[in-house]
C-alpha cells in the first residue's frame, strides 16, 4: 500500500538564528558556471591536474554523503547550498530507503556523511543514524550547532553521543564579530551554547565522541594553517568559554553560490580565482574527497562532491542512487572519471581543502600576492 | 584602460616579471624572500605582522595589500593587525620626535 507523503519539515520562527535579510534570488547553476568560465576556461583545472602528473579517477567509494535537503534555520553569507528556512527541497522516503538499503548491503561504505541544510531537520534524521550505526557504518553529522539549541532538538547531543556520531560543526572564528558577520547575528553565542551542551555529554572529552570544528575564512582569502588555527581555537575557546573539541579542519571558500555573489559584489571574483589558481598544489590531488566519496543530492542524483551538486555537474554517467541496486553497481563506480571545473581550484589551493580539511603542506608562494 | 597613476594593484601579481632580466639575481632574491617568511624562531604569523608594520612605515602600497592578506591567511585578526600598524606609527613618530633633541641642541648652540 502506498504511504501518503510526509508533510514537509519546517523551521519555526523561534528556531531561526541570525536571519536578518531577505533571501536574494540565487543565480542558476548554469549562470554560476558561465560566470566562472568567463574568467577561466572549463578545462583549466583538468590541465593543471595533468601538468602535475596526476589523474582524477575515482577510487572505490568509502563515504556515502547524503544531502538531506536545503532546509536550514540559518542563512549564512557563504553558504554554497543556498540553504535557508524557506527551502522546501528535502530528501524523500524512496531515496532515504534506498540509501539505507545500500548501507545494509555492506557495499564498501564505511562512513555516512549527513549534510544539508541542517540535516537534523530531516524528519528521518534519527532513524537514518540508527540504521547506519546498526549496519556498522560510522556517521558524520555536519551540524550548524545552533539547531541544537532549539527546544525540540535539545535531546540531540545525548542521542548523537549514544550513537557515537562524529559531530562536524561549523565555527569560522573564536569571536562573535567574525562568526556573526558570516553566519548571522547571534550565531556565535548560540554556537557556544551548543558546544557546551556537546561537551556536557562527553564530546571533545572522550576519544569515542569526536567533535570536529570547521573553520572557513571570513572573506576572500585562503585559510590559515590548520595546525595553527587549531591551537588558536583550543586556547581561545577553553579560556573564554570552557569549551573543548577534538580537532579543527580548515576549508577554503568555494567561488560558487552566495560566496560568488559576495565576490562579485566586491569586484574581487577575478582576483580570488587567480589566487586559487596560483596556489594550485598538485600534492593535494591524491587526497581530494571526491576520490572516495559518492555524493547524493536531495533528489537522489549522484555527484562527485557536494560542490558539483550545487553547480549541477552530475557524475560521469548521470545516474541516480536508484540506479545502484547491487554491490557490483557500487564497485563499478571505481575508476569513473571525476567531473571537474574551475571551482575545483578551491580544493587544491595551498594546503588543500576537502571535507576532511587540509590535505597537504602548503606550497609557499615565492613572492607576496594579494 | 589603464590610467597613468604610478600604482596599479594588479602590478603586484607581475612582481615575478622583474626576473625576466637578470634572472639569476631575481632567483636569489625570491629564494631568500621565501625563506625569510618560513616559520623559524618567529612564527609565520609574527613575520607577516612585522611585514605589515614595515609596509606601513615605508609606506608601500603593494606591501600593505599583500601583507594585509597574508596576515589574514596566517590567522591574525584585525586587532592584531591594527596594533602592528600602531607599532609602525609609534616608531615613525618617535623617530621624528627624537630628532627634537638635535633641534634643541642646535638651538642651544645658536642661542645666547
Amino acid at each position: 500500500m502506498t504511504q501518503p507523503p510526509r508533510p514537509l519539515p519546517i523551521v519555526h520562527d523561534d528556531e531561526q538564528v541570525g536571519i536578518h535579510r531577505q533571501r536574494a534570488p540565487q543565480r542558476s547553476a548554469e549562470a554560476q558556471r558561465d560566470r566562472l568560465h568567463h574568467l577561466a576556461p572549463p578545462g583549466t583545472f583538468a590541465d593543471a591536474v595533468d601538468a602535475a602528473g596526476q589523474a582524477l579517477l575515482a577510487r572505490s567509494p568509502r563515504t556515502l554523503q547524503l544531502n538531506l535537503g536545503k532546509l536550514c534555520n540559518q542563512r549564512c553569507h557563504h553558504c554554497h547550498v543556498d540553504a535557508g528556512p524557506e527551502r522546501t527541497e528535502v530528501m524523500g522516503d524512496e531515496i532515504v530507503d534506498h540509501a539505507l538499503h545500500l548501507l545494509d548491503c555492506q557495499a564498501g561504505f564505511d562512513t555516512l556523511d549527513l549534510t544539508g541544510g541542517a540535516p537534523e531537520l530531516h524528519p528521518r534524521f534519527e532513524e537514518i543514524v540508527r540504521r547506519a550505526r546498526a549496519a556498522d557504518v560510522a556517521v558524520m553529522d555536519r551540524c550548524n550547532l545552533t539547531i541544537l539549541t532549539a527546544p525540540r532538538f535539545h535531546h540531540l547531543p545525548r542521542f548523537l553521543a549514544d550513537h557515537e556520531v562524529e559531530v562536524v560543526a561549523s565555527l569560522p572564528a573564536t569571536s562573535s564579530d567574525r562568526t556573526d558577520a558570516q553566519r548571522g547575528d547571534g550565531v556565535f553565542e548560540k554556537s557556544i551554547e551548543a558546544l557546551q551542551a556537546l561537551n556536557a555529554v562527553g564530546y571533545g572529552q572522550s576519544p569515542r565522541l569526536v567533535l570536529t570544528l570547521v573553520s572557513n575564512p571570513a572573506g576572500a582569502f585562503l585559510p590559515a594553517s590548520e595546525a595553527v588555527l587549531e591551537a588558536d581555537f583550543k586556547a581561545a575557546l577553553k579560556r573564554n568559554h570552557d569549551v573543548d573539541f577534538t580537532r579543527l579542519i580548515a576549508l577554503t571558500n568555494m567561488p560558487i553560490s552566495r560566496f560568488l555573489d559576495f565576490l562579485d559584489e566586491r569586484g574581487t571574483t577575478d582576483k580570488y580565482l587567480r589566487k586559487l589558481v596560483g596556489a594550485f598544489n598538485g600534492a593535494t590531488v591524491d587526497g581530494l574527497m571526491c576520490r572516495s566519496t559518492l555524493s547524493v543530492g536531495w533528489d537522489g542524483h549522484l555527484y562527485d562532491c557536494d560542490f558539483n551538486q550545487m553547480l549541477e555537474i552530475p557524475e560521469e554517467h548521470r545516474r541516480s542512487i536508484l540506479d545502484l541496486t547491487t554491490v557490483d553497481d557500487i564497485r563499478a563506480l571505481s575508476g569513473r572519471r571525476l567531473q571537474t571545473d574551475v571551482h575545483c581550484f578551491g580544493c587544491t589551493a595551498g594546503q588543500g581543502s576537502s571535507c576532511g580539511g587540509a590535505i597537504a603542506n602548503s606550497n609557499a608562494l615565492a613572492h607576496p600576492s594579494i | 584602460m589603464r590610467d597613468h597613476s604610478y600604482y596599479d594593484a594588479a602590478d603586484l601579481e607581475r612582481f615575478g616579471d622583474v626576473g625576466k632580466n637578470v634572472p639569476d639575481l631575481a632567483k636569489k632574491f625570491f629564494d631568500y624572500y621565501g625563506a625569510v617568511f618560513q616559520a623559524g624562531a618567529l612564527s609565520e604569523r609574527e613575520k607577516a605582522l612585522i611585514a605589515l608594520a614595515v609596509a606601513h612605515a615605508l609606506p608601500c602600497a603593494y606591501c600593505i595589500d599583500a601583507y594585509a592578506t597574508s596576515c589574514l591567511e596566517k590567522g591574525a585578526n584585525l586587532d592584531q593587525m591594527t596594533e602592528a600598524v600602531h607599532v609602525a606609527t609609534a616608531i615613525k613618530g618617535g623617530s621624528a620626535l627624537v630628532h627634537g633633541v638635535q633641534m634643541r641642541q642646535h638651538v642651544e648652540k645658536a642661542s645666547m
